[in-house]
Parts: structure tokens; C-alpha cells; sequence
């Protein structure tokens, strides 16, 4: 499970986060230890403020840690410039937001080509690499929708399939079923479930709702910047059929 | 890359049809107005100066009395008014001058075929043809016998035939100018508006002797008409022009003159000059609006700029280069631009075509002010669409992402 370094996929060291300075200074991070082999499923939990958003940012190379090391594949990210961790971005990870930030008046077929575009793919691949994306979440014959003409649920799995068009190693997935409804959020969490158990993808999941954790087979918890707990989720979800009626009793 | 880049900025642009044409719009505005307000311009004044060609070039207008005004230059009392020996005297003793007419006008009402017409009556020689740049439609010139008998033939310009004879020619036709009755033995072409307005076609032309006897009823001469040779020295004609009027006048040596010369050169310049300046304003005015369209311009981006901020936060996330982004967004905002400007210039062109013709005036392509209001358009566009990109562009993706 580890690579040919013999180092895991993602290994954080005393990475902390500091915003603002004097008076000001909030800590987001005060030194995390994480390591994530390749083909795990983690779900980050905490209470808001407890900096799990913020270490997401930090995995996703999209935000530097103020100290410690972040090493990805062994590469130090956290002395990368800002077009290195861009193109460490497009070549390995997949994100997959809250707030689905697919373009308005664009196709479904256009915004899952858009990471194509950015690695410069032929058209005729981004064509194919995005319909067969979009079959795998299930929207095959949505290509020409725009997100206006798609409920939510579908914008997400349109902003799953623009996630993995790329086939990333990784996908960083921050709150995703934070503005769906539970019926909708099951989707999703199956949908992502199957990326890691199917395709190997490492998944890395921000939630606060246990109920989606429950997806994962591995769980840690943030609590004021630091890790509290980091452990195998004993009983991951594993068929929606057998948990269904628990989970939407535990919910109600 | 770069063709990536195009496409992506091409994309964007169909994307956001109703954005996309809110800002031509503003570009188009102000780019045809300028160039329409100043092609027009331009064309008015070569109307200007085409018009004061067709009272004929190289010539020098002299009227009794001081000047007072472009164009003026009234008799004023006491002032004798010139005879037409003075015109024979200028023609036998100053050399460079081609042709001398003596003038005389006065206001009447013609008629004739059941109809009437008020005009003025020109008497003058066949020289005045010569000097004022007439030609004949049809007809001919008055015979010698004529001018000196003060014969009763008259030729009547384009404007008074129209009034008077209709559809039909007008030649061989009588005309009754006050008592008498004359003969339309000729008729003038057509020269349309003179550059202070007034129709040069509206006219009866006779010869100076009928005038003189059967008009005026006194030996008065107007004006002195003189046309100089091309390539003359209208400098030193004119000052010998004037000595001669002086000795003839018998003005002594400490007296003002009672006469004065008018140049249509530099007729042509004042009036050029002054319809210039209006070009000028006109244009001052246009650029406001070209201005006021960059402003919408700027309205319209940032209406956007949320969204925009957040589709560079998207596309840095999924591994946009900021370079690529900014690159992108340049595209966008020059080819919004251009494609303005170009669309203001061909409706400029439309529109310049249309009101030069409307107004009588020629249509003058101007490449300069074309090239300029382009450039222009294309800087605004470039200042307003492209560096709220770049302010965005330069935040953490995760920051442009979460912009409210």
C-alpha cells in the first residue's frame, strides 16, 4: 500500500496554520501528524472551526502550510511555487465542493472536459474521456444540460464526473452532500464509495454528518486544530439496502 | 496552449451571450458616434470648400464701401459704386487677370409662363460667365449687339427655370422682368447651394446695359468681378488692383479706401477653417459618449465579478495556471473589444454613408479616426474586462472560490 519510496501516498508532519498575526492570529492548525496510503477512504470530521477545512485545503495543494512538511508522492509540497502545485492539481487530484461550482450556462459534457482543456487533451479525447465520466455517475444522456436544468443531486455527480475525468490518484471531496437532501447525499456517498472500492481512487472526505462518515472506511477527527481520534471505521457502509432504514431513522 | 486559451476565451464569450453583448453595445456606441460625427465633419467641410470652389477659384470680388464681414461688404452711403469703365481700365492695365465682369444686381419678381417668381436680375457681360465658373445647359452666350444695345435676351438659371417653366426647357420662352418682356436665350448649369446658404441658381442673368436701362434706371456697377490667370501673384494683382481703384476713385494719399477687395482663397480658408473647429467639437462630443460607453463597460464587469472570481477560483482548483486564466480572460476582454469596435465602425460607415447623403454632403473615409476609436475601444475593454481578472486571479483558489 505504500509507494516505491516506501513512503505513503500523502504524510503530513507537524503541518500547522496560521492566519493573521498579532492580536489577530488564529491558529487553524497547531501540528498535524497524517498518513494516507493509497486506496483509502478517510472521512475528516470535527465541529466547524476545529481546522478540518483547513487541512483539506492543505491536501489539496490549494493552500501551504505556515510550518511543517506536506509530502506528496515524496515530493515536498509545501516548497512547491504556486504554477507546481497548479500542475500537481491537475495531474493528480479531483475536487468535488459543497457548493458544486460548475459553471452556469455550460454544458454538463463542457464542464467535465474543462480539466481536460487545462491538461491540453485533444478534443476528440476530451469528448470521449467526458461522456464515459459521465456515464459512470450515471448521467449518461445528460451531456447537453446546463446546471440550471439539473437538480441538485445531478450538479454534484456532474462536479464528481468532472472530478475524475482527469482519472486522478486522489479526490478531495469538502462537505459534498452538504446542500442535498439525505435520499440525494446517499447517491453521492455511493457514487464516491464505488470511485475508491471500483477504480482505486483514494477519496478524502470533509463531513460533519456521521451518517456520511459512516461511507468511509476510515475516520479521523479534528478537534481545535489538532487530531483527537484516527481510526478504522469498524462497520463501513457497505450496502445501501441493509443500512437504509437505520441510517434514516439515526437521521430523523 | 495558446489556441486552448482562444477557444476557452471564445467559449466564455458565447456563454455569457446577454454580458458578452451588453459590453459591445457600450463599445459600439461609442466608437460609430465618433466616427460618424467626424466623418461627417470632414465631409462637410469639403462641402464647404467645393462650394466656394464653384464661385470660381482665383477670384477676386470688389465691392464699394469697407468690409464688413466674410462675404459682405455693403454699399453704405455716400460711397460711389463703381462704373463699368473701371472694369475695362482693370482689365487693359493689370496683367495675370483673365476675365473682368462688372455686376450689377437687383431684387425683382419675374414672371412668366402664368407664373411668378421673386429673384434678382444680374446684369454683367459674358465675361461674368468666365469669372464665376458658369457653364450654359443649354442655349448660348449674349452677341456683342446685344450687351451694348441692352437687347431685351435674358438666361435664367436652374432654380428660376424650374419655378417658372416647369418640365419643359424654357428656351425661346418670353420672361417679364418688371415693365419689359425678354427672351430665355440660354440656361445656366446648375451650382446648387453657395457656401453661406444661399441659391446660386436663383437668378436671371442680363446684359449690364439692359440692366442699367430697363432695371435700375442708373449707371451703378455692384461689383467688380475679376478672375486671375492661374499661377498669378494674387498678392501683388491685388495691390495694383487696389492703386488703380485708388487713382480712379481719386482718393487722396491719407485716405482710407472706399472699396475693398474680397479673395475667395481666403474665403475658403476662414470657412474651412471655422467648419474644423466644429469637426472638432463635434468629435469632443462623440468621444463623451465612447467614454460614457466604456463606463457601462465597467458597470457590466463589475456586476459579474462574483461570478467571474469564482470561475477563476474553480479554474485554478482544477489546476489552471494563473497564467493560463489571465491569458484567458485577455482573450475575452480583446476580443469583446474588437469585435465592438468593429461593429461600431461598420455602422459608422452605414450610418456617415446615409447622413452625408441626407445632408448633401460628401462621404470621406478617414482611416485615422477609424484606427483611433478602434484602439481606444480595444483599451477600455482591455482596462475593465481584464484587470478585475487579474485582481482575482492573484487570490488563493480557495479565496476566489468562497467570494461573495
Amino acid at each position: 500500500m505504500s509507494t516505491a519510496a516506501g513512503l505513503p501516498l500523502i504524510r503530513l508532519r507537524g503541518v500547522t496554520k496560521v492566519y493573521g498575526s498579532g492580536q489577530a492570529r488564529l491558529t487553524a492548525l497547531a501540528g498535524v501528524d497524517l498518513d494516507v496510503v493509497a486506496g483509502e477512504f478517510v472521512a475528516i470530521m470535527g465541529p466547524s472551526g476545529s481546522g478540518k477545512s483547513t487541512a483539506m485545503n492543505i491536501l489539496g495543494c490549494l493552500d501551504t502550510p505556515s510550518s511543517g512538511q506536506y509530502l506528496f508522492q515524496g515530493a515536498h509540497v509545501e516548497t512547491l511555487s504556486r504554477d507546481q502545485r497548479a500542475r500537481l492539481r491537475r495531474r493528480y487530484l479531483g475536487f468535488v465542493f459543497q457548493g458544486f461550482n460548475l459553471l452556469a450556462r455550460t454544458s454538463a459534457q463542457e464542464n467535465v472536459e474543462l480539466p481536460l482543456l487545462y491538461r491540453g487533451e485533444t478534443a476528440a479525447r476530451r469528448h470521449a474521456a467526458a461522456a464515459r465520466a459521465l456515464r459512470s455517475v450515471g448521467l449518461g444522456g445528460w451531456e447537453d444540460h446546463t446546471p440550471a436544468e439539473l437538480s441538485g443531486g445531478q450538479q454534484q455527480r456532474v462536479a464528481i464526473a468532472r472530478a475524475i475525468v482527469t482519472e486522478p490518484a486522489v479526490v478531495l471531496a469538502d462537505e459534498p452532500t452538504g446542500n442535498l437532501d439525505t435520499q440525494r447525499s446517499r447517491e453521492i456517498m455511493v457514487l464516491l464509495r464505488g470511485l475508491n472500492l471500483d477504480h482505486g481512487i483514494t477519496v478524502l472526505m470533509v463531513t460533519h454528518e456521521p451518517d456520511m462518515a459512516a461511507y468511509a472506511r476510515r475516520l479521523v477527527r479534528f478537534v481545535d486544530g489538532r487530531i483527537e481520534s484516527d481510526a478504522a471505521n469498524p462497520h463501513p457502509v457497505v450496502s445501501d439496502e441493509a443500512t437504509a432504514p437505520a441510517a434514516t431513522a439515526g437521521a430523523t | 496552449m495558446l489556441l486552448n486559451t482562444l477557444f476557452l476565451a471564445l467559449r466564455s464569450i458565447r456563454r455569457n451571450l446577454l454580458r458578452s453583448f451588453l459590453t459591445i453595445l457600450g463599445i459600439v456606441i461609442g466608437v460609430s458616434a465618433v466616427i460618424t460625427m467626424v466623418t461627417l465633419g470632414h465631409g462637410a467641410t469639403q462641402a464647404v470648400q467645393m462650394q466656394i470652389s464653384s464661385l470660381g477659384t482665383n477670384l477676386l470680388m470688389v465691392r464699394p464701401g469697407q468690409r464688413q464681414g466674410p462675404g459682405g461688404g455693403g454699399g453704405g452711403v455716400g460711397i460711389p459704386s463703381f462704373k463699368e469703365a473701371d472694369a475695362d481700365a482693370i482689365e487693359a492695365q493689370i496683367g495675370g487677370v483673365a476675365a473682368v465682369a462688372p455686376e450689377g444686381r437687383a431684387s425683382v419678381t419675374v414672371v412668366g409662363n402664368g407664373r411668378n417668381w421673386a429673384t434678382s436680375v444680374t446684369g454683367s457681360s459674358n465675361a461674368w460667365f468666365a469669372t464665376g465658373n458658369w457653364k450654359l445647359a443649354s442655349g448660348r452666350t449674349f452677341t456683342d449687339d446685344e450687351q451694348s444695345a441692352g437687347a431685351a435676351v435674358c438666361i435664367v438659371g436652374e432654380t428660376v427655370r424650374r419655378e417658372i417653366y416647369g418640365a419643359t426647357r424654357g428656351l425661346g420662352e418670353q420672361l417679364r422682368i418688371k415693365q419689359f418682356s425678354c427672351e430665355v436665350i440660354g440656361v445656366l448649369a446648375s451650382k446648387g447651394q453657395a457656401a453661406m446658404g444661399n441659391d446660386q441658381d436663383d437668378t436671371v442673368v442680363v446684359p449690364l446695359h439692359t440692366l442699367q436701362r430697363r432695371v435700375t434706371g442708373n449707371q451703378k456697377v455692384n461689383t467688380l468681378l475679376v478672375s486671375m490667370e492661374d499661377g498669378s501673384d494674387s498678392t501683388r494683382l491685388k495691390a495694383s488692383l487696389r492703386q488703380l481703384l485708388r487713382e480712379r476713385r481719386k482718393l487722396a494719399e491719407g485716405d482710407d479706401d472706399n472699396f475693398n477687395v474680397l479673395d475667395t482663397q481666403q474665403l475658403a480658408e476662414t470657412l474651412s477653417g471655422t467648419t474644423q473647429v466644429m469637426t472638432t467639437l463635434l468629435g469632443a462630443v462623440a468621444a463623451v459618449s465612447l467614454l460614457v460607453g466604456g463606463i457601462g463597460i465597467m458597470n457590466i464587469m463589475l456586476v459579474s465579478v462574483t461570478e467571474r472570481t469564482r470561475e477563476i477560483g474553480l479554474r485554478l482548483a482544477i489546476g489552471a495556471l494563473e497564467r493560463e486564466v489571465l491569458l484567458q480572460f485577455l482573450i475575452e476582454a480583446v476580443t469583446l473589444a474588437a469585435l465592438g469596435g468593429l461593429v461600431g465602425i461598420v455602422i459608422a460607415t452605414v450610418a456617415s454613408f446615409v447622413f452625408a447623403d441626407v445632408m448633401g454632403v460628401p462621404y470621406l473615409f478617414d482611416p485615422t479616426i477609424n484606427l483611433l476609436s478602434f484602439v481606444f475601444s480595444a483599451a477600455i475593454g482591455v482596462l475593465f474586462g481584464y484587470f478585475p481578472a487579474r485582481r482575482a486571479a492573484r487570490l488563493d483558489p480557495i479565496e476566489a472560490l468562497r467570494h461573495e
